[in-house]
């Protein structure tokens, strides 16, 4: 049963999610290459930089926190939603009378899914923005194909992978426990639904914004 | 046998329930009755265990509801069914899902002893052949069925209805009446039912507690309510002006007694 649950959440999160997170990543990934070229245009730093750039802001930084704030939006607002109007319409006191552990039943499941795909959108947000990068540096003549790859293969800390990926497992577990705490609780109508989803993404992004500063601050020092 | 024990529930300053104490008897239709704001859906989820009473005792048979431990809560809500209001069917699930829910949740049966179960609970409630149907396919009245289905489908020994015939037609209202009823006494089920409608008062209503403001304000059974003179119960039963035209002819054409 909890299985199930687990992979159904998996695929609703995942799949559900890739386009967006994809969508936002390879903008990223252009933006942060063309604003770098623009900032070294003229100086002695050499063009294969912005691959070098665009490759570590993405892993440690930008890849987790974007990829954390917009399922906070879509995901955390989602479980918000579907729980609370469980608990408006007795679904939850319908399970609470038959006996189920409805924290466990209803939250667990969401909690390990999110914790396991989310990481993994971290991973296809990175490569999509690396990807981005590429496409808004190389053909317009801002630097070659081999010197962005040089740029990639530069400097490199495997650190910063680990990094991402505990970036990305402390964000998610942020948003789905704060969206199904706000959706659990809800209390009063369709106006209070609303707040509580609301709440649920202010009260996430707010969090996965100090968890970034916390985790950058014990990680790199 | 569940019974409530000088029962008071309070939020901040509000009291709801003021001492209240009923026997709700085995193999009966035990009503709740009263106006909007008289404690009636308080007391069916304090009975429930959905809340928790400011003072008091819940007993069901020979244990205290109230301070039971959690693996004997466990045991004791596998006796437990619970039909609401608005059916609380669950609506990712088809029918089947939703009745073989409790079964899924707490007992090792193979998928084809479940299944049968199911089948014979929705022969039960009058409803074969709608197994692989979503809630929001079918009509209110049939997701009430199907309701009752799912809270008799780990046979119960106390079943709880809150408002059962709420958003239903009167004949339909009648058709699940009827059902809960023969459900309580073929099974000898102790079954609560929280209701307002005049029509499942005197229909089922084995034994009738009223509340007023909090407090139990009569008890009787279906046959005592018209010889009663209890003025709250009156003032419940005949509010409509309608009615009490009605019972005024009623009462002169037999003149005084």
């Amino acid at each position: 049963m909890y299985w199930k649950e687990i992979i159904r959440q998996m695929y609703d999160i995942g799949v559900g999610s890739v386009t967006i997170v994809a969508l936002i990543a390879i903008f990223i990934g252009a933006v942060s290459a063309v604003q770098f070229s623009y900032q070294i245009g003229g100086s002695f730093i050499p063009n294969y930089y912005i691959g070098y750039i665009v490759r570590d802001m993405t892993i440690i930084e930008l890849a987790p926190t974007f990829t954390g704030l917009v399922l906070a939006g879509k995901v955390g607002s989602n479980m918000a939603s579907e729980i609370g109007g469980m608990r408006q319409k007795e679904h939850i006191d319908a399970m609470e009378v038959m006996g189920v552990n409805t924290a466990s039943y209803l939250i667990m499941p969401k909690l390990i899914a999110a914790v396991f795909i989310i990481p993994v959108l971290v991973c296809i947000g990175a490569f999509v923005s690396i990807i981005g990068g590429y496409i808004a540096s190389v053909p317009f003549g801002d630097l070659s194909h081999v010197d962005y790859i040089k740029g990639l293969r530069s400097f490199f800390e495997p650190f910063n992978v680990t990094m991402m990926l505990i970036k990305a497992v402390v964000f998610s577990f942020i948003l789905t426990s704060v969206s199904c705490y706000q959706g659990f609780y809800v209390e009063g109508g369709s106006i209070e639904l609303g707040k509580a989803s609301t709440n649920a993404v202010v009260v996430s992004d707010v969090l996965i914004l100090l968890a970034d500063y916390i985790i950058a601050l014990i990680l790199t020092t | 046998m569940i019974t409530a024990k000088n029962i008071f529930k309070s939020f901040d300053d509000l009291d709801v329930l003021k001492g209240i104490s009923i026997h709700f008897e085995p193999g009966k239709n035990n009503l709740i009755i009263g106006k909007s704001g008289a404690g009636k859906t308080v007391l069916l989820k304090i009975l429930v265990g959905l809340m928790k009473p400011t003072s008091g005792e819940i007993w069901y048979d020979k244990l205290n509801f109230t301070q039971l431990h959690h693996q004997e809560l466990q045991n004791l809500r596998l006796e437990v069914g619970m039909l609401f209001q608005g059916s609380a069917l669950f609506d990712s699930m088809t029918i089947e899902e939703n009745i073989r829910f409790p079964m899924d949740m707490f007992t090792s049966k193979t998928k084809k002893q479940k299944v049968n179960r199911v089948n014979y609970c929705l022969e039960r409630v009058n409803l074969s052949g709608i197994n692989n149907k979503y809630p929001s396919e079918i009509s209110g009245g049939m997701q009430k069925r199907v309701g009752i289905a799912r809270s008799i489908v780990l046979e119960p020994k106390y079943l709880f209805c809150d408002e059962p015939n709420s958003g239903l037609d009167p004949k339909t209202s009648i058709v699940i009446d009827e059902l809960i009823s023969d459900i309580t006494h073929e099974n000898n089920i102790t079954t609560i039912i929280n209701t307002h409608d005049m029509n499942s008062v005197l229909e089922i209503g084995d034994n009738i507690n009223l509340l007023y403001e909090g407090k139990l304000a009569w008890q009787g059974s279906k046959d005592d309510v018209l010889e009663s003179d209890n003025d709250k119960l009156l003032d419940f039963i005949f509010a409509s002006p309608f009615l009490k035209r009605l019972r005024g002819k009623a009462l002169e054409s037999n003149g005084p007694s």
